[in-house]
């Protein structure tokens, strides 16, 4: 059984006992646990169901590539699934339940899969639920729904009650990792005066070597350490961070740091989680190792752990995984546990390693304690279901008879070490295969390359392939120089302290134990724990012909979900090989993609949540409406009122009151929103004359003119009143979604094509309120605050003019959106509200009231005016709408017009704007299509029309809409068909889209 | 994550205060132009692995436009310049070339 120990611990604070809950179980451990050490500190070996065969799983590792311990961390609002248990620091109340197992961990009814998975193998799911068809709906897919997944998903109504945020900084150099290596890479280039962000994931420094012991310039490595750290903290010019993970590497220098602020201290103030948006010169990824599992039967049984984890475990925790651990290993690294664990009192029956030539220096330390040594053999299978109880013993160069049982309670393996290549890999930074430590890493001629061409990220230490300390040195100290000087440090100096050399005997690759394992241990000879991967799915995939790695991760799940392969990789990707008798080099690895372990939604989002997700726009009147209780709609980032409800009303019957006062009296609309560009210079005129459809640079001034705008392609873009305010000045009056867009269409042309033009164009939307007074008392209105002449003789229709409105500067434009009498009111937006009180005020004995943005709309589809967005949807041509008249014949040139010259342009079978009125008065269904005769090569209805505007007109008190009809304006009178989906057909007759007044004699008086 | 040099305001602004204009240098036709010009025009672009021309604007920064030539495979920035140009400028021809000798890109070389 796993236990504490009697002392020991270099992280732990035996001081503090530390209370937390696995599964309802009251458990406690020590300051400084992680949960995972915790918790084989109270023998609960047993942490989780694997994904597809529930086998029972423990923890593996000590560090981020933990595959088995993954749990449901917290609840309510605070619940996360697929927590690692091996990077949660212990707190006190930390609470947490084990996954993918029901009814109990103990007791687990899909534990059946394991004694189907001759019926489960490699690619299952694709082959088996192909047929029948119908199955997939109704059988299929609400099975996997229900046992797929590793965590729970929080409650739908739970909202993550911790805040996020961002951190932007820019550095030199970024060193990521905090061990020996990432410490002196970053001695090196702080001593060279640079800006250096130093990054660790864990809550400690200093990474493996303290853990495998070996001296630094003459000392401990603890103390090279703690004088390195306390010096770092010394340089103002050097940044540290603890808990903070280098999640990705990206383009030019971008890193993202995740930062793990609180989690280990839950009710300490702050955000939990901190996303590190670093842009740097130079990236030094020292993230060192992760050791290899090694391929035997029952690898995956609690209790069996990687050799490294196991020291781990009783060097910084104080726990020990058992009473007599079994060491296998291909390499000299493994022999450090069991001499550790010896050291510590406890016993190694054996140490297999599979090499028939054996280890070095360490192997004879080893022996040299009276550990037995037994070269040239393997696992032939652990023995054991919920733990392991003991280990069979075979040749390595056989095919599994067992020469010897040996009982322990915990087995220590090691495949040899790959470097954490990762940060390198993600921004295109290329790899070589190095035969003799049989490992991928960094090829130092093809690194990332940043925006000038050069590399940008060095590897240092272990995460480079330097595994013996010496090297790890020096290689830091070079990193970290060539970084510096790279980033425009001429001085850095590469020197390095000595350190221990241990000569270590080659490591030999072993990919399958024993190397001629049959089909039944290999189907228990797990690659790939969390997935459920075995060596026998690995070459079954090779057999069916997934021979890209890509494609054999994809069938098999070998390196997928939230370890990535991991421990997985290479071990998976060498059997492949072999399988496919090509070099390991010959199949790659798998594509690296960020982040390195998976972060929080909520790191991700920051502060970009609730009220701040998105920025509002508010009209100066925006608080008045809101004090009217008007129901808002969202244009673009506008919040603008749809309607003004009363008590008791629908929003439909507000609607319709809205339209009835406007028709019968008068009613006002914030027209705020609507795009003001101010084009001004000697060269305006021409340029407008570019950019509409119609001629402007022949407005007079103080005239307006209604103008359309079409993109290069001839596609109506927007539209809008334009006035001429002087001699070279314009106002351009742009749709409320469009004015930025407009404004940078403009710039565009300016810029890039008509750049000797002289013309200034500025958005001032927001300087200015606008003031719809519409309706026939609207003049009355105005007179009634008086100040300038707003008679027909003095400003006509179409027409503007600057005065005053009872002491308020205001520019008054006579145009009109709903065919009514109109004034449209323009005033500093500081003086907005001031001057609409004072409306409301002088309307009241008229009954004056705001009107919405429906009422606007159904008031211009009475009058049979187009909107865009609704009659345009980007492939609306104005001739289309029938505005022939507003594309000017004499112009030689505007934007739109050689496209609108196109074949497909002139086509007479193109769709055009009409009328329509159902024959019974209902509403049309909005977006409906009007179908023809017959069929389509699909076997679908033939079309010849849709509906683009429907509303309910109050004014005629029947169902009105536009819509784009074949032939249309030919077709006056003709009946045609709109099927719903509702199952009705309406049946529609075509009429000239102008419904209400349609000589305009009501806007014109 | 990009990041370009703006050549008006100077800033070595990040990709997420520019806005991508697509392919630079392309001639306007209009009215008068035949069929398969203002097709070339209007839709014929470069799809290169190595030295591309974009526009790109500067558009939470100054609201300047400007050209980048750069490197589709690797995002190696050779240069960027002020719009007002017909024809990359013979400084940022030459960084290119001291990259990639012998590129080619339309008509320019």
């Amino acid at each position: 059984m796993s236990t504490r120990l009697a002392k020991g611990g270099r992280l732990v604070n035996r001081g503090r006992k530390v209370q937390f809950s696995f599964n309802g179980k009251n458990l406690s451990g020590f300051e400084g646990d992680t949960l995972a050490s915790a918790l084989l500190a109270n023998d609960q070996m047993m942490v989780g169901r694997s994904f597809k065969y529930h086998r029972p799983r423990g923890v593996v590792a000590a560090g981020a590539e933990e595959p088995n311990g993954l749990v449901n961390l917290g609840e309510g609002n605070q619940l996360e699934p697929n927590q690692r248990v091996t990077t949660t620091e212990l707190f006190d109340g930390l609470s947490c339940t084990s996954q993918n197992h029901w009814p109990s961990l103990e007791f687990d009814i899909g534990a059946v899969n394991t004694y189907l998975s001759r019926f489960l193998p490699a690619g299952f799911y694709y082959k088996m639920f192909m047929y029948p068809r119908a199955f997939w709906k109704h059988v299929y897919e609400p099975f996997i729904r229900q046992s797929a997944g590793l965590g729970r998903a929080p409650d739908a109504h739970a909202r993550d009650q911790d805040t996020y945020e961002y951190f932007h900084i820019h550095a030199d150099v970024l060193v990521i990792g905090g061990g020996v290596a990432g410490l002196q890479a970053a001695l090196t280039a702080g001593r060279a005066g640079l800006r250096v962000v130093l990054m660790e994931q864990t809550a400690a420094w200093g990474g493996r070597a303290v853990v495998d012991g070996g001296t630094i310039a003459g000392k401990p490595a603890q103390d090279f350490v703690d004088a390195a750290i306390s010096e770092l903290q010394g340089m103002p010019n050097v940044h540290l961070r603890l808990r903070c993970m280098g999640a990705g590497v990206y383009d030019h220098g971008y890193v993202l740091g995740y930062e793990r602020v609180n989690d280990h201290a839950p009710k300490q103030a702050g955000p939990r989680h901190r996303l590190w948006k670093v842009r740097t010169a130079q990236v030094i990824s020292a993230t060192g190792a992760i050791e290899r599992p090694l391929s035997f039967a029952g690898n995956d049984i609690p209790g069996v752990m990687l050799a490294g984890a196991v020291r781990d475990y009783v060097v910084n925790f104080g726990v020990s995984i058992g009473d007599r651990t079994v060491v296998v290993t291909n390499n000299d690294d493994a022999y450090r546990t069991a001499i550790v664990l010896k050291e510590q009192g406890l016993s190694v029956p054996a140490i297999i390693d599979a090499r028939a030539s054996g280890g070095g220096a360490l192997a004879d330390q080893a022996r040299a304690l009276g550990i037995r040594v037994e070269n040239g053999r393997a696992i032939a299978k652990v023995k054991g279901g919920r733990r392991v109880t003991g280990v069979a013993i075979c040749a390595q160069a056989g095919e599994g008879a067992v020469l010897e049982e040996i009982a322990c309670d915990a087995v220590a393996m090691s495949g040899g070490w790959s470097p954490v290549v990762h940060l390198w890999s993600h921004c295109g930074g290329k790899l070589v295969w190095d035969a003799p430590k049989a490992m991928f890493r960094p090829n130092p001629d093809a690194p990332p390359t940043g925006a000038d061409g050069q590399g940008f990220v060095i590897c240092a230490g272990a995460a480079n392939g330097a595994f013996d300390l010496a090297e790890v040195m020096r290689d830091a100290a070079q990193a970290g120089a060539q970084a510096a000087r790279a980033a425009g440090a001429s001085n850095a100096s590469d020197a390095a302290p000595e350190a221990d050399s241990v000569v270590e005997a080659p490591l030999e690759p072993v990919w399958l134990m024993p190397q001629g394992a049959n089909i039944k241990l290999r189907m228990k000879s797990w690659l790939d724990f969390q997935n459920d991967v075995k060596v026998a799915d690995v070459q079954l995939a090779a057999r069916e012909g997934f021979e890209s790695v890509e494609h054999a991760k994809r069938y098999t799940t070998l390196g997928m979900a939230t370890d990535q392969g991991k421990l997985s990789n290479i071990n998976g990707l060498a059997i492949l090989s072999d399988a496919l008798g090509q070099p390991i080099p010959q199949t790659g690895t798998t594509t690296f993609r960020p982040p390195y372990t998976p972060i929080s939604m909520g790191a991700i989002a920051g502060e970009a949540r609730g009220k701040i997700f998105q920025p509002i726009r508010r009209t100066p009147m925006h608080a008045w409406h809101e004090a009217q209780g008007a129901y808002f709609e969202p244009v673009g980032q506008w919040r603008r009122p749809y309607c003004y409800p009363r008590s008791g009303e629908t929003h439909g019957q507000a609607v319709s009151r809205e339209i009835r006062q406007v028709r019968n009296s008068v009613g006002m609309l914030d027209a705020s929103t609507l795009g003001k560009l101010v084009v001004k210079g000697p060269d305006a005129g021409r340029f407008l004359d570019m950019m509409y459809t119609n001629m402007m640079s022949n407005l007079a001034v103080g005239k307006c003119r209604y103008g359309l705008m079409c993109s290069e392609n001839g596609f109506l873009m927007d539209d809008g009143v334009v006035a001429r305010i002087d001699e070279d000045t314009w106002l351009c009056h742009t749709t409320t979604g469009g004015a930025d867009r407009i404004h940078a269409h403009m710039e565009d042309w300016l810029q890039c094509e008509w750049w000797d033009w002289n013309v200034y164009v500025t958005n001032v939307t927001e300087q200015l309120a606008q003031i719809a007074v519409v309706g026939p008392n609207a003049r009355k209105v105005l007179e009634k605050l008086g100040g300038m002449d707003v008679s027909k003789e003095a400003l006509p229709f179409m027409q503007w003019a600057d005065g005053q409105l009872d002491g308020i500067a205001v520019r008054i434009y006579r145009i009109s959106f709903s065919g009514e009498l109109s004034y449209e009111i323009a005033v500093d937006a500081g003086q907005g509200q001031a001057l609409w009180d004072k409306l409301q005020a002088a309307g009241a004995e008229f009954g004056v009231m705001p009107y919405g943005t429906e009422a606007l709309h159904v008031l211009r589809a009475e009058k049979g005016f187009i909107m865009i967005g609704d009659e345009t949807d980007g492939t609306v041509i104005p001739q289309d709408l029938n505005l022939h008249w507003a594309i000017s014949k004499k112009k030689t040139d505007f934007l739109g017009k050689r496209a609108q010259e196109r074949s497909h342009m002139a086509d007479p079978n193109r769709w055009r704007l009409v009328g329509l009125e159902t024959l019974d008065g209902s509403v049309l269904p909005d977006g409906a299509y009007a179908v023809a005769d017959g069929h389509n090569a699909n076997g679908q209805r033939n079309m010849q029309g849709r509906v683009t505007s429907t509303y309910y007109s109050p004014t005629l008190d029947r169902g009105i809409a536009m819509g784009l009809v074949l032939h249309g304006p030919e077709r006056m009178g003709e009946v045609i068909d709109f099927p719903g989906t509702d199952g009705k057909v309406y049946k529609a007759r075509i009429v000239d889209p102008v419904f209400f007044d349609k000589d305009g004699e009501k806007q014109n008086v | 994550m990009l990041t370009l040099h703006c050549p008006y305001c100077g800033v070595h602004a990040d990709e997420t205060e520019l806005a991508s204009g697509g392919e630079a240098h392309l001639k306007r036709f209009g009215p008068g132009a035949s069929d398969e010009e203002f097709e070339g025009y209007l839709f014929m672009r470069e799809n290169p692995k190595g030295v591309h021309f974009e526009r790109w604007r500067h558009a939470y920064g100054c609201g300047k436009w400007f050209l980048a030539a750069r490197c589709t495979n690797t995002l190696e920035v050779f240069g960027t310049y002020p719009a007002q140009t017909t024809e990359p400028p013979q400084h940022v021809r030459d960084a290119i070339s001291a990259k990639r000798p012998g590129w080619k890109w339309r008509e320019f070389s």
